[in-house]
């Protein structure tokens, strides 16, 4: 039993996975279920010579996160899904200028005011799609309250490192939940550092390597004298109306993120080796039905799970290789199929010879959080129509992550 | 002229603006009042929202950032927050700054943050050729106010004073060394400063209203003010339907980051050492 074992809640783990990642600058709206992020950082930032402000609504919130990490603080932004939906126009901003930038996304019930204080789920495709155009983004989905320090802290790194905005998608539950969390060491832990590029001279903040990936963040007020927009720009930050320009521009950054997509890619598996019918989830959902899989697994039957940590850029080919051996897929999730249409394009698009494995969309809107019997059910049935049943002597193996 | 030259981006010149139009008049006023101030040019940064107003941010050479359309004082809070060292102006028009960006321009002046913000004020959307503004004096015309506009506008300066901000002005493009004198007193104010420069748009505002080209603008807006100390010493009925031009309110006051940095100096005296709260307990378990 270690010291460190802690009990918390997810949105205060999320604080700290923050913190522990070097958050200098955070503004934000108060809204629940995120609230207590902010109002952590109210508290915490000051005593690190880091500053917290309440701006006057969400869409002043991003952007002043978008200005003080051009300013070279490492900042972020909690919010729910109405708040979320304000944020759109920046996040588009913030991804086709390539400042890095994390925001919290705590799902409630939607669409509208919805259910402020019950989960959901339904934010998932806003998470990828919200803002207008094509654009680069990644989106984290923990799925338990230590994870919340870990996916936080690691949405730090990857903003810097790929220079894009970062989403971490949590939930009513995840963000409320108080678990027992084992925290790492801090002073072990090494966050990407905000590093000043090269010299200021002929400082070309969007020339791309090989790999589409741009050359660090240059502060402003160190010399580099910058121009950053949001109209489409040629490598030196210069608006530019040329054709070729944008169609460089827009390519560079899709190639961006699918570079990084299998260099940030983590989930959770279990029993998947032999699994016949496979749950897919995130987030909530994923806890009541690994909860299901385990039961079935006790009973004689082949149930695996997989959990998405990464849900954008959505890892197909995980996906693909998961269908390729189940029967039956069953994708319990707090909306009316989100997860379950991308499960579905996924197994489908590597499936050999148009072999489509059937995907049970178990879909829940009422602001409930599964019960593991709802899932269970599920599976059971996916196993009843691929024809299978019991067989004893079947026991769970060990849970993985990677 | 060349020191003036010096602070542009030359490479990106010549700019987009319509011939005739205000902003560059604007945009140069700013430039000579830096140089008045000799300000580093690598610790000012000028950030601007979307319209024809906020192009100026990309001919010259600071740090510079175009934001999105009204978020410009949003972006800016940001980063003077970060870099309290900084000197930040935001270059904005009526539309940007009135309508679409109302509410993070009434609370920069609240909160009294240091940054200047220059006001371009058209009377009219430019950039997207000709709709009436917050700005857009009653019975003016447009290309959305046909029939005449029947929404009353903003007294812009009235406006920032109420909301707080501790330095308010108005000059035009008429009046340049005027304007020049106005930055520069704004820059140099610490907390939001507000200058509000009357501009003409011929292209759309001066078509539409049939006022004429650039010199008849240029006249109309000269006509429509009178400075502000001339104003004391004039009857009333020489002021009707007359603009002030010139510094309108100068009442420095606390500025916010400089608050910010007393708060966080007094919260670390307080918290030296302690070992609590949730990041301490984290830190300082083993």
């Amino acid at each position: 039993m270690t010291k460190n074992a802690k009990l918390m809640q997810g949105n205060e783990a999320c604080t700290l996975g923050a913190l522990a990642a070097g958050l200098q600058f955070y503004a934000g709206y108060p809204i629940t279920p995120s609230t207590e992020i902010a109002e952590l950082c109210a508290e915490e930032l000051p005593k690190l010579g880091a500053k917290f402000i309440q701006m006057e609504d969400e869409i002043g919130s991003i952007a002043a996160c978008i200005g003080a990490s051009l300013a070279g603080k490492k900042a972020m932004t909690a919010t729910s899904g109405p708040g979320f939906s304000l944020m759109q126009e920046c996040l588009g901003y913030a991804s086709l200028t390539e400042v890095p930038l994390v925001i919290i996304d705590v799902q409630r019930m939607g669409p509208s005011t919805g259910m402020p204080t019950s989960p959901a789920q339904g934010d998932l495709m806003q998470a990828r799609w919200g803002t207008h155009g094509d654009h680069p983004i990644v989106v984290l989905a923990p799925g338990s309250v230590k994870e919340c320090f870990e996916l936080t802290f690691k949405a730090f790194d990857i903003a810097e490192v790929w220079r894009v905005p970062v989403i971490v998608l949590m939930d009513e539950i995840i963000g409320h939940m108080r678990e027992k969390v084992v925290l790492p060491d801090f002073k072990a832990l090494r966050p990407q550092r905000r590093a000043a590029p090269l010299a200021p001279g002929g400082y070309r903040p969007y020339a791309a390597d090989a790999d589409g990936g741009v050359p660090l963040m240059a502060p402003f007020g160190e010399g580099y004298r910058a121009h950053v927009t949001g109209l489409f720009h040629d490598e030196s930050g210069r608006p530019s109306g040329r054709s070729d320009v944008a169609d460089t521009l827009m390519r560079r950054l899709a190639r961006k993120i699918e570079k990084a997509g299998p260099l940030i890619e983590e989930h959770f598996e279990e029993s998947l080796e032999d699994a016949e019918v496979v749950v897919i989830s995130f987030g909530c959902s994923a806890m009541s039905a690994l909860s299901a899989v385990r039961r079935a697994r006790r009973e004689g039957l082949k149930a695996g799970m997989l959990r998405l940590k990464t849900v954008w850029p959505f890892p197909d080919a995980l996906v693909a290789r998961v269908a390729e051996n189940a029967k039956r897929i069953v994708v319990p999730e707090m909306n009316l199929g989100q997860l379950a249409l991308e499960v579905e394009r996924a197994s489908r698009c590597a499936a050999p010879s148009g072999h489509a494995v059937p995907v049970t969309r178990l879909g829940k809107v009422n602001g409930e959080l599964f019960r593991p019997e709802e899932v269970y059910t599920s599976i059971m049935e996916a196993f009843a129509s691929a024809g299978i049943t019991a067989s004893p002597g079947i026991s769970v193996s060990s849970g993985g992550q990677r | 002229m060349s020191a003036f030259l010096g602070y542009f981006r030359q490479e990106t010149l010549p700019h987009i603006w319509c011939p005739g139009c205000g902003h560059g008049t604007v945009t140069g006023a700013l430039v000579r009042a830096i140089m008045r101030l000799d300000l580093d040019k690598n610790k000012v940064c000028i950030v601007s929202g979307i319209g024809c107003s906020s192009r100026a941010v990309g001919y010259l050479d600071f740090d510079t950032l175009h934001t999105a359309h009204g978020r410009a004082l949003a972006f800016a809070t940001g980063i003077k927050l970060a870099r309290p060292e900084l000197k930040v102006i935001v270059m904005t028009g009526d539309g940007d700054c009135t309508a679409i960006g109302g509410n993070h321009f009434i609370h920069a002046a609240r909160r009294n943050i240091d940054i200047t913000t220059i006001v371009m004020n058209n009377n009219i959307y430019g950039m997207t050729s000709g709709q009436y503004s917050p700005m857009t004096p009653k019975g003016m015309y447009g290309t959305t106010a046909p029939y005449g506009n029947l929404e009353r506008s903003f007294d812009l300066c009235e406006l920032a004073k109420a909301a707080g901000a501790t330095y308010v002005a108005r000059g035009t493009s008429y009046h340049v060394p005027l304007l020049i004198n106005l930055i520069e007193s704004a820059i140099q104010n610490k907390g939001f400063s507000v200058v509000e420069a009357v501009v003409q748009c011929p292209t759309y505002f001066g078509r539409k209203n049939k006022v004429g080209g650039p010199v008849e603008m240029l006249n109309w807006i000269k006509d429509g003010v009178v400075n502000v100390k001339a104003a004391a010493s004039l009857p009333p009925e020489k002021l009707v339907g007359k603009q002030l031009i010139g510094e309108l309110h100068n009442a420095p006051a606390n500025e916010f980051t400089a608050d910010y940095d007393e708060l966080i100096a007094k919260v670390q005296r307080t918290y030296d050492k302690f070992q609590g709260g949730l990041y301490g307990c984290a830190l300082n378990s083993d």
